[in-house]
C-alpha cells in the first residue's frame, strides 16, 4: 500500500538555528536515500514556506484565488513523502526515521486506492 | 537462472520464510523495528541478487544472514557502533545457520511468548500475534476486528514499546512460569479463534479469515510445544471450524445444532480433533481445551441430535466445572442437564447456575432459560425471557434467531 507522510513543523523552530534543528536537516537527504536503498520510496517534495502559496476555490465557474494557505496554523505542511510499506504500522515505523519527526510531526495518511468505494459519511 | 524463476522462488520465499526469518531476527536484534527493518532490506537484497546470483540453497539462511548484515552496516553508517557495542559484538558472531528446523522453530516459539506476554493487555496481545506471528497487516487485522487501521496501529506500537520499556525477553519462560504464560498464549489464540468464529458485533456471524489463522497458530504450538491442552485447544477449533457450513443458512440466520445437517461436517477435521484429544487424554495433562474439545466431539461424532450421548456430555462438564468453575460452564452443564433429563429439570438447573451469579447479562443464559420454559409450554414466561435476552444481544444474526424464536412462540 502507499503511504502519504505530511510533514508539519513550526517554520521558528526548524529555521531558528538550534543544533537539534540543524543536525535535523542536515539528515533529510540522508533520509530519502535510505527510503530508495530500502525500496519504500515513491515520491518527495519539500514545500516552500505557505507565504509563497496560492488557495483557490471554484463555485458556481468562477474562480476565486487568495494568497496564502488553505489553514493558517503556527505548524506549517513542510514537505510531502509518498512511501510504500506492506502496512500501516511499517508506514509508521519507516516515517518515524524522519529526522522531522524529532523536530514537528508526520502526519502518516493512506493514498487512496480507487478499486476500493468511496467513504460513506 | 531466468529472472521469472528467481522471482518465483523470492515469492514462494517471501510467503513461505517471511515469519520465521522475522522471528530469528527479532532474536538477533534484540527488538521488533530493527527486525522488521531488516527484514525488509533482506528481501530487497534477495530481489537484487538472486535474479543474477542464483536462488540460494537454504534462503531463509541466506534472508536472515542478509538482513543481519545490513542491519550492522547502517548502525556502523548511523555511528551506533559505541552505543550498540554489546549488540554489535552478539551481531558480529559467526551465525550458525539453523539449518536444523528445531532452532528455527524455538524463534518462532519465543515470538509466541513474547507476544502473549501477560504484561500487555489482552487486546493488545491478539492485535501484535496476529501481527508478528501471523504476518496479518494492520489494515486486515482492523477490519477482522471492525477497527480502524489506527486504532490497530496504535495498539501494536504500544504493545512494542511496553516490550522494549519493560525489557520483556524474547524468551520461552522458566518451568516456575510457564503454566501461567503458556495459558495466555492459548488464550490468545482461542480469542482469535472466537472472534472468528462467533463475531461479538457486525453484521456477519463467521470470519474464516480469523479463524483459519487461530487453527494455523494452534498447529504451530502444538508443533512447538507437544503439551496436551494445546491438543486440546487445536481440536476444540478443529470440531467448531468442520461445523462452520452448516451453522448459519443460506440468509446468514444460525441454524442451532439440532437442526444443523451434518451432512456438511468437514469429517475429516472431526476425526483429526478425534486424535488429538485421545492423545491428550492419554498424556494425563488434560485441562479445560481438551474437556471442551471432548464435549464438542461427542456432539460431532452423534448420528444425529437425537443419539447425542447427554449422559456422557452432563459427565465431562461436570468434570469440567472442577478445573474451570465459570458461570458459562455452569450454563452449559444446565443445558445438557436439560437434554438427558428434561425441560423440567434444565430449568432449575439454569435458575441456580444464574443464581451463582455472572450469567444476568449474558443474553445465551436468558435464551436457554426461554428454552427450557418454551418446551415446558409456559409460553408468557418464555416471552418474557426471550425478551430479556433480545436487550441484551449484540449480533445481529443472533438478534435474528431470537425473534424468529419469540415469533415461532407467538404463533405456535
Amino acid at each position: 500500500m502507499r503511504y502519504a507522510c505530511l510533514i508539519y513543523y513550526d517554520p521558528k523552530k526548524l529555521f531558528g538555528g538550534s543544533a537539534e534543528a540543524k543536525a535535523a536537516l542536515e539528515q533529510c537527504e540522508g533520509y530519502d536515500e535510505a527510503l530508495k536503498e530500502s525500496g519504500h520510496f515513491v515520491a518527495a517534495e519539500a514545500l516552500e514556506m505557505p507565504e509563497g502559496s496560492m488557495t483557490l476555490t471554484v463555485r458556481d465557474g468562477k474562480m476565486s484565488a487568495v494568497d496564502g494557505p488553505f489553514m493558517e496554523t503556527r505548524d506549517m505542511l513542510g514537505g510531502i513523502i509518498v512511501i510504500d510499506a506492506a502496512d500501516l504500522n511499517e508506514a509508521v515505523r519507516v516515517a518515524g526515521g524522519h529526522p522531522l519527526a524529532r523536530i514537528g510531526a508526520i502526519e502518516v495518511r493512506p493514498v487512496v486506492d480507487f478499486s476500493t468505494p468511496p467513504p460513506e459519511l | 537462472m531466468a529472472a521469472s524463476e528467481a522471482e518465483a522462488a523470492l515469492e514462494a520465499a517471501y510467503r513461505k520464510e517471511k515469519r520465521r526469518v522475522l522471528a530469528t531476527l527479532i532474536r538477533l536484534l534484540g527488538g521488533f523495528d530493527a527486525a522488521e527493518e531488516a527484514l525488509h532490506e533482506a528481501f530487497a537484497a534477495a530481489a537484487q541478487r538472486w535474479p543474477r546470483e542464483g536462488v540460494p540453497k537454504n534462503p531463509y539462511a541466506w534472508l536472515v544472514s542478509a538482513g543481519r548484515f545490513k542491519t550492522i552496516d547502517r548502525w556502523r553508517r548511523e555511528g551506533r557502533q559505541a552505543a550498540l557495542l554489546p549488540e554489535l559484538a552478539v551481531l558480529m558472531e559467526p551465525f550458525e545457520e539453523p539449518e536444523m528446523p528445531k532452532a528455527v522453530a524455538d524463534d518462532e516459539l519465543r515470538l509466541i511468548f513474547t507476544c502473549c506476554h501477560p504484561a500487555l493487555a489482552p487486546d493488545q496481545r491478539v492485535a501484535l500475534t496476529l501481527r508478528e506471528v501471523g504476518g496479518l497487516t494492520t489494515e486486515e487485522i482492523a477490519r477482522a476486528y471492525l477497527a480502524t487501521p489506527p486504532t490497530i496501529a496504535q495498539r501494536i506500537v504500544r504493545a512494542k514499546a511496553k516490550i522494549r520499556d519493560e525489557a520483556i525477553p524474547y524468551a520461552v519462560p522458566g518451568r516456575a512460569e510457564l503454566a501461567e504464560r503458556f495459558e495466555s498464549v492459548l488464550r490468545v489464540v482461542y480469542l482469535v479463534f472466537s472472534e472468528g468464529y462467533a463475531a461479538t458485533g457486525g453484521p456477519v456471524l463467521t470470519r474464516a479469515d480469523l479463524c483459519a489463522e487461530a487453527i494455523r497458530l494452534g498447529r504451530l504450538v502444538v508443533g512447538l510445544t507437544g503439551e496436551a491442552e494445546a491438543s486440546g485447544l487445536l481440536a476444540l477449533m478443529l470440531i467448531n471450524e468442520a461445523r462452520r457450513a452448516s451453522r448459519t443458512d443460506a440468509a446468514g440466520d444460525i441454524v442451532l445444532l439440532e437442526a444443523q445437517d451434518r451432512v456438511l461436517w468437514d469429517r475429516a477435521m472431526i476425526a483429526e480433533a478425534g486424535e488429538l484429544i485421545a492423545a491428550a487424554f492419554a498424556s494425563h495433562g488434560v485441562g479445560p481445551y481438551t474437556l471442551q474439545a471432548a464435549i464438542a466431539a461427542l456432539h460431532a461424532e452423534a448420528a444425529s441430535f437425537a443419539a447425542t450421548d447427554w449422559q456422557a456430555i452432563v459427565s465431562l462438564y461436570d468434570v469440567l466445572l472442577r478445573v474451570d468453575p465459570s458461570p458459562v460452564v455452569r450454563l452449559n452443564r444446565a443445558a445438557a442437564l436439560g437434554m438427558r433429563d428434561g425441560p423440567d429439570a434444565g430449568l432449575a438447573a439454569v435458575d441456580v447456575a444464574m443464581a451463582a451469579g455472572g450469567l444476568d447479562a449474558y443474553h445465551l443464559a436468558h435464551a436457554a432459560r426461554a428454552d427450557m420454559l418454551r418446551r415446558l409450554g409456559r409460553t408468557a414466561d418464555a416471552r418474557a425471557a426471550y425478551g430479556k435476552a433480545l436487550e441484551l444481544v449484540h449480533q445481529e444474526a443472533e438478534r435474528r434467531f431470537l425473534e424468529r424464536r419469540l415469533a415461532a412462540l407467538e404463533n405456535g
